[in-house]
């Protein structure tokens, strides 16, 4: 491993490392436009220069691999001078249009002007003119006069999807960066040039003039579009309620974890969030009687679920849960089925459509906690569960979040096993046609509003964190569960997903060793592979206990 | 100092671009001898005889052959480049019309000493007489047995970017990309063309190969300076007599190559200034003439041999209006990919488009100056530095020029 000091600082590097990492690992950061630690290098924006000792002039960084015994010098004279230089060159021809651009407050023009530009401005003669506006496909809209001609964009659809949909087109200062005839940015990962953009010239659609960035909260959370669990960035708009409509949520962004996502999400999971602040959220536990449906308070809900379950005898009662649940919130429904004997559990509910997979980022199963509801023993039947119930065999049915009539079965079973049972709970962040016919409906909290885990297809549990609060009196789903069990008589439950998790860490042998502050932001892996591994079974006390 | 002409020493001839006339003069003879010889013996030949490359860079052509990788087991290619490009040479085209069997031996050879099994010409777009003549001579080559025996040529033609007379541009033309220069290192030696190890020479420079084993290094040597052997092409062009080609030593001055051979400066009589090398090569005033046209002589004088394209200027050309001239050459040519080049060229191309049009500002003099010094040295390939030569020695040289141009 190469030894070099930078800045007269010594560090010890990988062979290969470039010297922008090189001077990451000690601190240092050294500014560049075109470098991306996910592409390959193209060494066109010239802003990474330094001075390597023996170096007769600055030499940029990204292409320069670190050597035992070199030298290198970030700060000299020389090299602050040249930066200023390429900012100049980077802006002259550039529109500043900072009021109206969204990339304002995050752009990196900005940044590095403020940073290492300072110049005074010379440049009198008229700007070079490009289109402006330009949709590249259904998420992306381009600015060319903004660009930078950095190349990450092209790069990113050449090496990272392979679809290379976009080129530079022109030459000189005429160049510009565009679409290939008759195509259209519309790839599967699109969503992602706009993230490595570092000014404003590839926007998101979605997002572009809802709100400005500085209003922004961050928190960081796991994706729940598929089984993969892409780790990103949720950003939140609660300065500015009367900014996009009210919409809390107002975009994700990839957060980089090696072992999962690298610097990438996938546009489905990217723009599905809509749901959070939809119309179609559930904000008050509800309780129907034919065509009446009345508000009822959390307490009296809770009890009356409770009595329902009480009533019937635990082979009359199925409950249908979700993998789209987190593991807390699967934990507290096992103790509750622990609690009262129910055997009839299953959560895999085929879909209408196969999912789409890829050999990249998608995963063709949709849930991001599979895995999870599998280890804590929830495995079972919900076609048989669901015969039961059209049989009449079932007077309780809880549904979790599932939409029955948009799964692989035929809409009329399903209406049937609905009607076949006396009471019909769910439990979800959003109607949809099984709520409406559900006597009791207990709204949960959207997963970025509350705290959790999923457990991804590797078998890695992942957090994530609450960013806003919940929408109208909705509840995580382990919080319900926990009231429920208190009202059936059970001891204490914890009352923050962290002692959830404490307490499935002690009870399921694939979680053991694991805590919040063990899986901090990269998530960990189970300590049982994800093959293997002893499972609960269904409905058993004993294997907990 | 004019005395033998080896390149040019057919032109005479009407049917010089045959292979029969090759022959009847000695064409492939040296092949010949190359075949009875190591590839290192070849390399070490044409390193001592002092050969430096044609194109522009004047790098020692021996040296460069010895960089591919001695352990390399794929592919090598020899790239010939032939996208003559540069404002004020013309030298390239006359040896693919007139002489272009000793392009085709020169490559036999040099690949020998490389241990290529394929070689690329890439012809500029624009030369179409050129390619046809040199596409026929392939021909001819292949059906006498001379290619296709361990060698293959393969001619490609451009598509007309300057930019892709730049070795790495080329390469990546080459490759059906985008013409853009390629970041160093890796340098084509290791990594070229398609990935493998790749030596890019210039037509004049490889036509030399065939007369250096044939007369051995010593005698090339001695025809040039001690440190540049042989003879080279000038292109000369502007306001002189006889307006053409010559070949000359490498050791003649600029004065004898204006008066002795192109026959003296025209239009008023009195010379102004000199390109001495392709309109990348700073501008010499009519008073520093008396330098030698090698490589070395004319970096001592703050030029540079270049392309050895000589433009010629009287006192009626206007400075500011052909620093516009290269200026938008510059502009229109740089291929955009690295930002100093892309947004500095097009900048000052404004500016001196405005000071030729009686718009110029009192600091835009030192603006130009300033931005072309800021920008030099920061890119991906020479193209800059080629542009930064006539900027800042248009100005510097002539200054009082472009002032009187600017309002009061």
């Amino acid at each position: 491993m190469p030894k070099l000091r930078i800045n007269g600082t010594e560090v010890e590097v990988p062979p290969g490392t470039n010297l922008i990492e090189a001077a990451r690992k000690v601190g240092v950061e050294i500014p560049h436009y075109c470098y991306h630690p996910g592409l390959s290098v193209a060494g066109q924006c010239r802003l990474c220069m330094v001075d390597i000792e023996k170096t007769p002039r600055p030499t940029i960084a990204c292409n320069t691999q670190a050597v035992e015994g070199m030298a290198v010098w970030t700060e000299t004279d020389r090299v602050k001078e040249t930066r200023r230089s390429i900012m100049e060159f980077h802006l002259i021809n550039h529109p500043l249009d900072c009021p109206v651009c969204d990339q304002a407050g995050e752009c990196w023009l900005q940044i590095y002007y403020m940073k290492h530009g300072l110049y005074e401005p010379r440049m009198t003669d008229e700007k070079v003119h490009k289109p402006k506006a330009v949709p590249l496909g259904p998420h992306v809209i381009l600015d060319a006069e903004r660009c930078i001609l950095c190349s990450r964009c092209v790069r990113f659809c050449d090496e990272i999807t392979g679809t290379g949909e976009l080129g530079i087109f022109y030459r000189g200062d005429h160049s510009e960066v565009g679409l290939f005839p008759g195509q259209e940015l519309a790839n599967k990962y699109s969503g992602n040039v706009v993230d490595i953009c570092p000014v404003g010239a590839l926007t998101d659609r979605d997002f572009r003039f809802q709100v400005r960035v500085w209003y922004l909260d961050a928190a960081k959370s796991v994706c729940p579009g598929c089984a993969r669990g892409c780790n990103i960035d949720v950003h939140v708009n609660r300065r500015r309620p009367h900014h996009a409509e009210g919409r809390r949520v107002a975009r994700l962004k990839p957060r980089v974890n090696a072992d999962v996502n690298a610097w990438w999400i996938c546009d489905a999971g990217r723009y599905g969030f809509a749901f959070v602040d939809d119309k179609t959220r559930l904000l008050m536990p509800s309780r129907r009687d034919g065509e009446a449906v009345a508000d009822v308070a959390w307490d009296d809900a809770v009890a009356a679920v409770a009595a329902a379950l009480e009533r019937a005898a635990p082979g009359e009662v199925a409950v249908v849960a979700s993998a789209k649940m987190a593991n807390e919130d699967l934990w507290a429904l096992r103790r509750l089925l622990v609690h009262r004997g129910i055997r009839r559990v299953g959560f895999r509910v085929p879909p209408r459509v196969p999912g789409d997979e890829d050999a990249f980022l998608i995963k063709a199963d949709k849930n991001p906690n599979s895995l999870g509801a599998e280890l804590i023993g929830l495995e079972g039947d919900v076609r048989e569960l669901l015969t039961a119930a059209r049989a009449g065999q079932v007077k309780v049915l809880w549904i979790f979040g599932h939409d029955l009539f948009e799964s692989a079965w035929p809409e009329a079973a399903v209406a049937e096993a609905l009607r076949g049972a006396e009471t019909v709970i769910f439990t979800g962040t959003s109607a949809n046609a099984t709520s409406e016919r559900a006597r009791w409906v207990l709204p949960a909290a959207a997963w970025v509003e509350r705290e959790g885990t999923y457990t991804n297809f590797q078998g890695r549990v992942q957090r994530f964190r609450r960013a806003v609060e919940p929408l109208g009196q909705a509840l995580a789903e382990w919080d319900i569960l926990g009231r429920v069990l208190q009202a059936l008589g059970a001891e204490a439950t914890p009352p923050r997903a962290e002692r959830w998790f404490r307490e499935l860490a002690a009870a399921v042998p694939a979680f053991s060793g694991l805590t919040y502050q063990a899986l901090g932001d990269g998530g960990a892996v189970l300590s049982a592979p994800a093959a293997g591994h002893p499972r609960a079974e269904p409905g058993s006390r004993t294997s907990l206990q | 100092m004019t005395a033998e002409k080896i390149l040019t020493r057919n032109f005479g001839r009407a049917d010089s671009h045959t292979l029969r006339a090759y022959l009847e003069t000695g064409g492939y003879t040296a092949w010949q001898k190359a075949q009875a010889l190591e590839s290192a013996a070849l390399t070490e030949e044409v390193k001592q005889s002092n050969l430096r490359g044609l194109g522009g860079a004047g790098f020692p052509t021996g040296t460069k052959w010895a960089f591919i990788p001695k352990n390399h087991t794929g592919p090598v290619y020899l790239v010939i480049n032939a996208d003559e490009g540069e404002p004020g040479t013309f030298k390239d085209r006359y040896l693919l019309e007139r002489e272009p069997h000793a392009l085709i031996e020169g490559m036999l050879i040099a690949a020998r000493a490389i241990r290529s099994a394929t070689g690329f010409v890439y012809v500029r777009g624009e030369y179409v007489e050129p390619w046809r003549r040199f596409s026929a001579a392939v021909r001819e080559a292949y059906d006498d047995g001379y290619l296709g025996q361990g060698f293959d040529v393969v001619v490609h033609r451009g598509a007309g970017a300057y930019i892709c007379g730049e070795e790495t541009g080329l390469i990546s033309s080459l490759e059906g990309k985008k013409g853009w220069p390629k970041v160093k290192p890796p340098f084509p030696a290791i990594k070229g063309a398609f990935g493998m190890p790749t030596i890019v020479n210039n037509v004049e420079t490889i036509c030399h190969v065939p007369h250096i084993i044939n007369r051995g290094a010593a005698w090339f040597a001695g025809l040039g300076t001690k440190t540049q052997g042989g003879t080279r092409i000038f292109s000369v062009s502007g306001r002189v007599r006889k307006p053409g080609i010559y070949e000359a030593s490498v050791s003649i001055t600029l004065r004898e190559l204006i008066d002795d051979l192109a026959g003296g400066v025209t239009g008023n009589g009195r010379l102004k200034a000199v390109v001495p090398g392709g309109s990348s090569a700073a501008i010499l005033r009519f008073d520093e003439i008396d330098v030698t046209m090698d490589v070395d002589g004319l970096r001592n004088a703050g030029t540079m041999a270049g392309s050895a394209g000589v433009i010629v200027m009287d006192e009626t050309v206007s400075i500011p209006e052909a620093l516009m001239v290269v200026a938008r050459f510059y502009a229109h040519e740089s291929c955009g990919q690295c930002t100093p080049c892309r947004e500095s060229t097009g900048w000052i191309y404004k500016m001196t488009k405005r000071i030729v049009e009686g718009h110029g500002r009192k600091d835009d003099l030192d603006k130009i100056l300033d931005v072309a010094r800021r920008g030099a040295g920061t890119t991906i390939c020479a193209f800059y530095d080629g542009a930064v030569g006539p900027y800042i020695s248009y100005i510097e040289k002539f200054r009082a020029e472009f002032e009187a141009l600017i309002p009061k």
